[in-house]
């Protein structure tokens, strides 16, 4: 991107270590510092989230009551659900590595708003504490989706985890409006649109949606709030509401939301498969492109959650074929990062090992996505655990494969130390082992006819859910691993250089960890991010 | 080749006519998704392998690759044609699902948490077990008295959402006579996957003799219990079975028989017991006349003023630590069989002879409770359109 002739003299004084108080911390305006707090705190809420979901698997483990009662496994569903979606994956990729990488790759000293983006942070932990005392309280048991009329009388208080969510909305808005800002106005001198690295793409992608459904999801939030603590009546019929309104509203946000889980992804891989094959994307425009026609089919498609909610016949064709349009776009996506690899110089190392991860959970997850999309098939599937499995595979094991692609990929330029390659190897085996062992035996329990949400099921199911309970232990031992050492390799880890992966994009242009303005002089954009056909330079 | 691949995606038999299509359609869809799915990442691996990197050094270059128009555009072409085949083959199927067809026999479903109450033309009602004939279309129509629920017949491929306040139809035709699993498949509360019921489909002769009065016994054996199925809740071991009521059992002897035989039919024993084990509600056995303490703390005595009262307004007197749960039986119960309920507690008002410790309730104390909101006109207006005669 510049040329800079001091950057590796100046690495003693880098954004970790210029100031060392927890107030410093706390009242720091530095995305870097934001960023990090931020996976921090969404790695607690994965592990947290994913304790639950341990339990769950567990209870699945006999066809009756094996360790809690029914009360309690609507609750922890229901909880699993809301801080996966809220508390992990929506924040994960854009508030953690986002925050922290998007200025950097731009050129920027900071974000465009250092205040707000703090805020941000201090308003998710507002809301993840509601929620968490919500629980404490009294819990909800109404799924994640909140259906009312259930979510209005449900003698569980439902309230404050949706307050929480409410909350949680804000923080997203915020995060939106900050990286659009700072992409149209931040960019270095030089730099345009169609220059920037893959991963800004991605992130402006995702900001457009972030603010354009999460007020959506704000309001239904607050009407169920309204209707469950007040009374109002708003989705009861036997007051004249409409519990279907409440659906197609919820999933007018909650649908985009899939893609605001997704496309963050996307951007990581988009940047680990050049670096890793160092070589340029195969369409680079084809991946930009593709990234807005996620975002805005991505709007049209809500109805797929309802065949069978009864909405008519015609609108069910029109959400299904729509639904097809973003697989096209997706597909466009998956064939670029696989033609990237051709002719490469390919360095098969533990981002790559998560990024092949990504691709089989995708691309099987959104081929069941099409399936379900052809109507008919639905109707049998809705609802079933072959809806969970769908969606575990595609937006759970595609984000977290990705999230972890990115983890070991960026590692050494937060921390400034290089992880261990083998354990990094064992760690990503065992997670895609135990992700494909928990989930893909529900796609069978679904076609069997299980249905999601149930306590007790039939005995014929029980083999399949052995397994994928026994997945799920490989799956957790997996996450565990990759836990244990990184953070092992922060006191023991090599030191890292400045670009550990010969990559030509923009972070690795700086010192590992980077110091505190990013770079030491304000660069100007020379080379472009993927310009393999060209040797390195070296600072 | 159809049984291979059934069994091998572990797809339950199909009963109804649509199932085999949908199954065709399912088979083809899938097969597709992996071979897909399968060559993409296979080729991923393969480059990965075949262009791995001989050197690490600074100076490695790749040549600059970049796709051909024709390329992607053939790729993406191939894909839209796939995808709207898949479409068309589906929605058209779809369409076959859900527009019932002309002809068909009615039967006017109920659901409330937590079961089905299925009501006939003819004037016959049961609860938990639709009994239709073999090969002739049945249209259903349906509605909720309290949550969404949605009634799911994996053998048929069908599935609808019942919604309170409005009516849906869903229509099958069982191609053979069996007796095949029912599910709600929208969550829908605490004993949401107790929920179940049976489709019986009896050959024509048999189900007019089933509605002229015969029971439903002497045509099949129904497997024990729901779920086949212990209820719920890990109070204990054995639960009551689960309602499976056929009203036509033998002329009942006395009142209390009475009681008993419509407390199974209408589903209190699927919450009540009556061998003094308290479940999701009290038990029944020692229950009449004794000092009962409510949920916000005052006591009363268990009279039929107040039993009767708690079978028709549930939410407002809860003993104090159960779940406030308990549906409405307003307009479900007729005076007679109230009365028939209140002979059966008070035939149990002894417990028995060696009380079995009680466990701690594991539904904790309700909060001072406000939520029953259904309208007793408006839930009398819903059960008098559900029991068939008035078609919406």
């Amino acid at each position: 991107m510049m040329q800079p002739e001091r950057t590796a003299e100046v690495a003693e004084k880098n954004y970790l270590n210029c100031e060392t108080t927890i107030w410093s911390w706390l009242s720091t305006k530095d995305h870097k510092r934001i960023g990090v707090m931020f996976l921090v705190s969404v790695t607690l809420f994965l592990l947290l989230g994913g304790a639950i979901a341990l339990a769950i698997r567990l209870e699945h483990l006999t066809p009756d009551a094996t360790i809690m009662s029914a009360n309690m496994y609507n609750q922890l569903f229901t909880l699993h659900g809301v801080m996966m979606v809220w508390l992990f994956l929506i924040p994960a990729i854009p508030a953690g590595f986002g925050n922290f990488f998007l200025p950097i790759m731009l050129g920027a000293k900071d974000v465009a708003f250092p205040r707000i983006n703090l805020a941000t942070l201090y308003i998710f932990w507002v809301g993840a504490i509601v929620i968490v005392l919500g629980v404490l309280i009294r819990g909800a048991d109404t799924g994640w989706t909140f259906y009312p009329p259930y979510s209005s009388v449900t003698y569980t208080k439902a309230t404050a985890i949706l307050v929480g969510v409410f909350i949680l909305g804000f923080s997203t808005i915020l995060t939106g409006i900050n990286f659009i800002t700072t992409i149209h106005t931040l960019r270095a001198k030089g730099m345009r649109f169609m220059d920037m690295p893959l991963f800004a793409w991605a992130m402006y992608g995702v900001s457009v949606i972030q603010i354009l459904g999460t007020p959506v999801l704000g309001i239904i939030l607050l009407l169920v709030i309204m209707d469950h603590g007040f009374d109002w009546g708003i989705f009861d019929p036997a007051r004249g509401g409409d519990p279907i309104l409440f659906q197609h509203v919820f999933w007018f946000y909650s649908h985009p939301a899939v893609y605001i889980m997704i496309l963050p992804p996307m951007g990581v891989v988009s940047e680990v498969v050049a670096t890793m094959a160092h070589k340029n994307p195969l369409s680079y425009k084809a991946i930009a492109y593709s990234t807005f026609g996620i975002a805005f089919a991505g709007f049209l498609t809500w109805g797929h959650h309802m065949f069978v909610s009864g909405m008519s016949e015609f609108s069910a064709g029109v959400f299904g074929i729509l639904s097809m349009f973003v697989a096209v776009f997706s597909a466009i996506k998956v064939f670029t990062w696989t033609g990237t690899l051709y002719k490469g110089s390919v360095w098969i190392r533990t981002p790559l090992i998560y990024i092949f991860a990504f691709l089989f959970l995708f691309i099987f997850g959104g081929m069941t996505g099409v399936a379900v999309a052809a109507t008919s098939l639905d109707v049998h599937w809705h609802d079933t655990y072959f809806v969970v499995a769908h969606f575990h595979f595609i937006m759970v094991g595609a984000s977290l494969t990705a999230f972890l692609a990115a983890l070991h990929y960026w590692w050494p330029k937060i921390t400034g130390r290089m992880y261990f390659e083998g354990w990094g190897v064992a760690g990503a085996v065992l997670v895609f082992i135990g992700f494909v062992g928990t989930f893909f035996p529900q796609f069978l329990l679904g076609n069997g006819g299980m249905h999601r949400r149930y306590y007790h099921y039939s005995e014929e199911f029980q083999a399949l859910n052995v397994l994928s309970t026994a997945g799920s232990w490989v799956l957790g031992l997996g996450l565990l691993l990759v836990l244990v050492t990184l953070i092992w390799s922060l006191f023991t880890g090599e030191k890292a250089p400045a670009n550990p992966w010969n990559s030509r994009s923009f972070e690795w242009l700086t010192p590992s960890p980077p110091p505190k303005e990013n770079f030491p002089e304000t660069p100007r954009f020379v080379r472009g991010a993927y310009d393999y056909h060209l040797p390195l330079e070296r600072p | 080749m159809n049984d291979f691949l059934r069994r091998l995606l572990y797809l339950p038999e199909q009963a109804s006519t649509v199932a085999m299509e949908i199954d065709t359609l399912h088979y083809f869809v899938i097969g597709i998704t992996m071979l897909g799915a399968t060559g993409v990442f296979a080729a991923a691996l393969w480059w990965s392998i075949r262009y791995r990197a001989r050197s690490e050094a600074d100076t490695v270059t790749t040549p600059e690759v970049r796709a051909g128009l024709v390329v992607e555009g053939g790729l993406l072409g191939f894909l839209v044609v796939l995808f709207v085949v898949f479409w068309v083959v589906g929605f058209h199927q779809y369409l076959r699902v859900r527009v019932p067809p002309k002809g068909a026999m009615t039967v006017y479903v109920t659901a409330k948490q937590w079961m089905w109450k299925f009501a006939y033309p003819e004037g016959k009602q049961t609860i938990n077990t639709l009994v239709v004939p073999a090969n002739r279309d049945v249209l259903l129509v349906m509605t909720s008295r309290d949550v969404i629920h949605s009634f799911y017949v994996p053998a048929f491929r069908i599935k609808q959402d019942v919604l309170p306040g409005r009516y849906y139809n869903a229509w099958f035709r069982a191609i053979r006579p069996g007796t095949y699993r029912t599910f709600c498949a929208e969550y829908c509360g605490l004993m949401h996957s107790a929920m179940m019921a049976d489709v019986v489909a009896l050959p024509p002769d048999q189900y007019q003799l089933w509605l002229e009065g015969e029971p439903l016994e002497s045509f099949v054996t129904l497997p024990p219990g729901p779920g086949r199925t212990r209820v719920a809740t890990d109070l204990s071991g054995e639960f009551p079975p689960y309602p499976r009521g056929i009203p036509e059992a033998s002329p009942p002897r006395s009142m209390a028989e009475w009681g008993r035989q419509v407390a199974a039919e209408k589903g209190c024993l699927a919450c009540h017991t009556l061998d003094g084990q308290p479940h999701i509600g009290p038990t029944w056995r020692g229950l009449w006349y004794r000092q009962t303490t409510l949920a916000d703390g005052t006591t009363l005595v268990a009279n039929e003023a107040y039993l009767t009262r708690s079978m028709m307004d549930p939410m407002v007197e809860v003993v104090a630590g159960y779940a406030p749960v308990m549906p409405t039986y307003l307009g479900l119960l007729d005076p007679a069989e109230v009365g028939a309920i209140l002979e059966l507690i008070r035939s149990i008002a002894e417990p028995l002879p060696s009380p079995s410790r009680y466990p701690e309730p594991l539904v904790r104390p309700p909060p001072p409770y406000r939520l029953d909101r259904v309208d007793p006109a408006r839930a009398e207006e819903f059960l008098r359109e559900g029991s068939g005669r008035t078609p919406p």
